[in-house]
């Protein structure tokens, strides 16, 4: 079954044409890459999973995006809600000027859950989750802004896994971090894929290689290819795809 | 040559690179030889002593002791200390009016004889007189000259600087006034503050915006002067028929005066501060199902507190150091305020009301160097808090 | 599985928003609406009473009637004056910060220092005046004392823009004059200052409208109350704008016929502060036009 469905989308930024008739199907939990060079439309479609570009002035879609079964951009969806479902983490890590524990905390609170005990179970779920927990348990009352870069991009994931999101979109998670810490962002995303679908946006082809089930290749706002990553990296059916990950251009 | 102008040309941009620095050491150094010059004063009027019978035991009194006893507010000696026995005040004029010129003598040469000769006849007397007429009398006794002592100024609670034999010049009404009408002041001006800087860095459209920042601008633009003219041609009347004043002019004035005046540096630098947090923390919070206000109040606000605090604290100094408004609106009288209804006054008001009146080098002239010198101090600490709110910020980053 | 969420809450939150920002909108509006009723009041009263005989005569009958031509005169040589002190001592301040004094703790010393200045209440710049330019220099109440006090007043602003004025003055510009032999005086006289002048400008044009409408600094350095006629030298006082409309609002003989002459007197007073507004405004938008086009 098909967690996510987009259908014909054209997206513009004022009269810049940015997406172009994309169509994709992206199936429950599984781990899906977008590469392309920059400026290529692979964080603005990524973006367009949780309604992220709404808050830019003056862009356009047409066309449809179902996540499971129900159009996201129809009038009556709930958009505090969508986002709710739909996770996200960011390119650097952006944590609130809050302790950990609250950092963590932040999604349920927003969405009106009070149950003190409940809130810590899932703090501490979501940081086991994102490989945390042993790191920080004993200062979950300190600043978030005391971690380390990469301890902080991990403690974003627990902060978006704890309100238990169905798709998690991760926008060239690790570009910020250092070869370590990247590799334990890679480990944390093939685990993740158990329980939710992610969408990664990624700079580096080896990443896509290692972390994702399929693979899509984004050029100039169109969407060259999608197959399995395996396809992609091997044996590509288009000659830009072959020539973008051999490392000609972009 | 060429090589010789630059050198010149070098040292003539250091010089001028510290006109700010010299500036202030200038301010402050007229400012404190004026002020302390206070100190040095002596309580009762230059050139005048205060003198009693030889027999009265009180051998000090307090400038504010002297002033009641002038003003018959004491009219037994017990209560300064003396036996009891009732108060007597003897002024120069009264002299006039016992005895005749030809018994004074021409020049006044008998004047001090007959000083005190009345003084002997009344044991209950006090006399204020000027100095020269009873060097030579014997058989009288005068108040010990003291020196205006500082706690009396700096705790004082009565600001009568022109009250004669003995001006009072405590200045807490003084800040005490400041103080009361600031505070006032940014607690209405903070919400709108807070109101219009979140509308126009969160809410407002590009095109709203456009429009509503050179009005912040213009509204920091308009001359103090002509706010004080608006206050009192349209607030003070307001005021006083709403809550039924005797008088419009009122602290509450003041206060309103200064909210406007004190809104633009808030607003400003509020915005600013607001603006400086990261789009990407924003988008964090709304991708987690916050909606756009849990965002502010949450992330956006706690992130860029130490702008608005400086936003504010700014917005206070101002406040504090606004003169001509104030002075139009608040009805100027320097008692400590019990309401906000009621007139009172500022520090700056004070030195603007009062400073052509005071002859230069006197006591009254030199307490007014002393409040200015207190205002320079308080809005370098509100200066200081803001640079060390401003640098804990960058820290934070 | 997912989180629940309640939905009574999240309606509840989305109705919160509308509430506040609906409260924001509001209170924004209400404030652009103070400026344009201050601004609405004083025009609307002011204006009438503005004519010729209003700009070009001096006040008549114990300040009854009459115009306000001196004070027009006073503000205009005030504002001179002050120029002419703030103006070459703030941008050499701006300029030696940006190009000479060692940065770090130099130049935060007397930008600090520059910043503290800016803070002193105006009240304190009259006292400083009278103490230092009045009595200890010997200027008396002069146009001379009061320009000193202005100036003074209004060099942190003109440092700033000054200071940011170069700062935003590419390295390269610089690095290719000294290549060609230029010394660093000859680099600040012929390449950066004329670069840098568009903003010093507009910055000299916003202090010039905060010395306007200052009163507090002048009150003890030179206002007079009435003068016959015109200052004929510096070591004279002068009338001003702001100190006319003090004294004609709140120590009048006779209120009501006072009161058109204070309209009228605001009315001048926010026309040059709207008018030096635009200036500086309409010297930036050309400048920076100038610059995109080249």
């Amino acid at each position: 079954m098909n967690k996510i469905e987009a259908k014909n989308v054209d997206f513009y930024y004022g009269n810049f044409h940015a997406l172009k008739n994309i169509s994709i199907n992206i199936p429950q939990n599984e781990v899906v890459a977008f590469i392309g060079p920059s400026g290529c439309g692979k964080s603005t479609f990524l973006r367009l999973f949780n309604r992220m570009n709404d808050l830019i002035p003056g862009t356009r879609l047409t066309g449809e995006i179902n996540i499971d079964g129900k159009n996201i951009y129809d009038k009556s969806v709930d958009v505090d809600l969508l986002r709710k479902n739909v996770g996200m983490v960011f390119q650097r890590p952006n944590p609130f000027p809050k302790s950990i524990f609250e950092n963590v905390a932040y999604g349920l609170r927003v969405n009106g859950i009070k149950d003190k005990e409940f809130i810590s179970h899932r703090v501490e779920t979501a940081l086991k989750g994102a490989a945390l927990w042993e790191e920080v348990k004993n200062k979950l009352k300190e600043s978030a802004y005391a971690l380390s870069g990469g301890q902080q991009q991990r403690l974003c994931i627990a902060r978006a896994m704890a309100v238990e999101p169905s798709v998690l979109l991760m926008d060239e998670p690790a570009s910020a971090l250092d070869p370590i810490s990247t590799a334990k962002i890679e480990e944390l995303i093939c685990e993740l894929s158990n329980q939710t679908t992610v969408i990664i946006v990624t700079h580096s082809m080896q990443q896509a290689a290692r972390v994702s089930h399929k693979t899509a290749f984004f050029y100039l706002g169109e969407m060259i290819e999608f197959d399995s990553t395996k396809k992609i990296f091997t044996h590509p059916d288009k000659e830009a795809t072959q020539n973008y990950i051999t490392g000609r251009f972009g | 040559m060429k090589k010789w102008i630059d050198r010149i040309a070098a040292r003539i941009f250091t010089v001028s690179g510290f006109t700010t620095s010299i500036v202030i050491l200038l301010i402050i150094g007229f400012l404190f030889k004026e002020a302390v010059g206070l100190f040095s004063n002596p309580i009762v009027d230059k050139g005048y002593v205060l003198a009693l019978h030889p027999d009265n035991p009180v051998k000090e009194l307090s400038a504010y002791q002297i002033k009641e006893l002038f003003d018959e507010e004491i009219d037994n000696w017990k209560e300064v200390g003396g036996n009891e026995q009732p108060v007597k005040v003897f002024r120069l004029e009264d002299l006039d009016n016992l005895y005749t010129e030809e018994e004074l003598g021409a020049e006044y040469e008998h004047a001090g004889q007959k000083i005190a000769e009345q003084i002997q006849a009344n044991p209950g007397m006090i006399a204020f007189v000027p100095e020269v007429l009873i060097e030579k009398e014997k058989g009288i006794h005068r108040i010990a000259d003291r020196t205006i002592p500082m706690k009396d100024v700096l705790l004082g609670t009565e600001w009568f600087p022109t009250a004669t034999p003995s001006p009072i010049f405590g200045i807490l009404p003084l800040i005490g006034g400041t103080l009361w009408v600031s505070f006032f002041a940014i607690l209405i001006a903070l919400p709108f503050g807070m109101a219009v800087s979140i509308y126009l860095a969160e809410v407002a459209s590009p095109n709203v915006r456009k429009y509503m920042k050179p009005i912040i601008e213009l509204l920091n633009g308009i001359p103090s002067v002509v706010y004080g003219f608006f206050g009192l041609a349209v607030i003070v009347p307001f005021l006083q028929q709403t809550f039924h004043l005797p008088v419009g002019e009122s602290g509450l004035a003041g206060s309103l005066v200064l909210a406007i005046m004190a809104l633009p540096t808030i607003i400003t630098v509020a915005e600013d501060a607001l603006r400086s947090c990261p789009r990407s923390m924003r988008e964090a919070s709304l991708a987690l199902g916050a909606t756009q206000w849990q965002t502010i109040y949450k992330v956006v606000i706690p992130f860029s507190i130490s702008g608005i605090t400086s936003g504010v604290v700014l917005g206070i100094g101002r406040a504090v150091g606004e003169t001509m408004a104030v002075l139009m609106v608040t009805g100027n009288a320097a008692v400590l305020p019990t309401s906000i209804l009621e007139p009172l006054r500022t520090i700056p008001a004070t030195i603007a009301a009062e400073l052509g009146e005071a002859p230069a080098g006197g006591a009254h002239y030199q307490s007014l160097f002393l409040l200015g010198v207190i205002l320079f101090f308080i809005t370098l600490f509100i200066n200081s808090c803001v640079e060390f709110v401003s640098a804990r910020n960058k820290f934070k980053k | 599985m997912a989180i629940e969420t309640n939905p009574a809450y999240m309606q509840r939150k989305r109705t919160l928003q509308r509430l506040m920002f609906g409260c924001f909108r509001l209170l924004s509006y209400s404030v652009a609406l103070l400026l344009f009723f201050i601004l609405g009041f004083i025009i609307v009263k002011g204006a009438g009473v503005i004519n010729w005989e209003f700009l070009t005569e001096s006040p008549k009958d114990g300040m009854t009637s009459g115009g306000i031509f001196p004070a027009i005169v006073g503000t205009f040589y005030l504002m001179i004056g002050s120029a002419v002190i703030s103006f070459p001592l703030g941008v050499m301040s701006g300029i030696y910060m940006n190009e000479y004094a060692p940065q770090g703790k130099m130049v935060r010393f007397i930008r600090m220092m520059t910043n503290n200045l800016a803070g002193i209440p105006s009240i304190v710049f009259g006292l400083f005046g009278m103490a230092f330019f009045v009595n200890y220099l010997s200027f008396g109440d002069s146009i001379l004392a009061g320009s000193f006090t202005l100036g003074l007043l209004s060099m942190p602003i003109v440092i700033r823009t000054t200071e940011e004025a170069f700062k935003d003055i590419p390295n390269s510009y610089r690095e290719g004059s000294l290549a060609l032999g230029a010394t660093k005086v000859q680099t600040i006289w012929k390449v950066l200052l004329p670069m840098a002048m568009p903003r010093i400008i507009t910055g000299l044009i916003l202090s010039l409208g905060r010395v306007s409408g200052e009163t507090a600094p002048i009150l003890f350095t030179c206002a007079a109350y009435f003068l016959p006629r015109l200052p004929e030298s510096i070591f004279d006082q002068c009338m001003a704008l702001p100190y006319h409309l003090y004294v004609v609002a709140t120590s009048g003989t006779d209120i009501e016929a006072q009161m058109p002459i204070a309209y009228g007197t605001a009315f001048v007073l926010i026309l040059i502060v709207l008018f030096m507004n635009l200036l500086a405004n309409g010297i930036r938008k050309y400048f920076e036009n100038k610059l995109k086009q080249k």
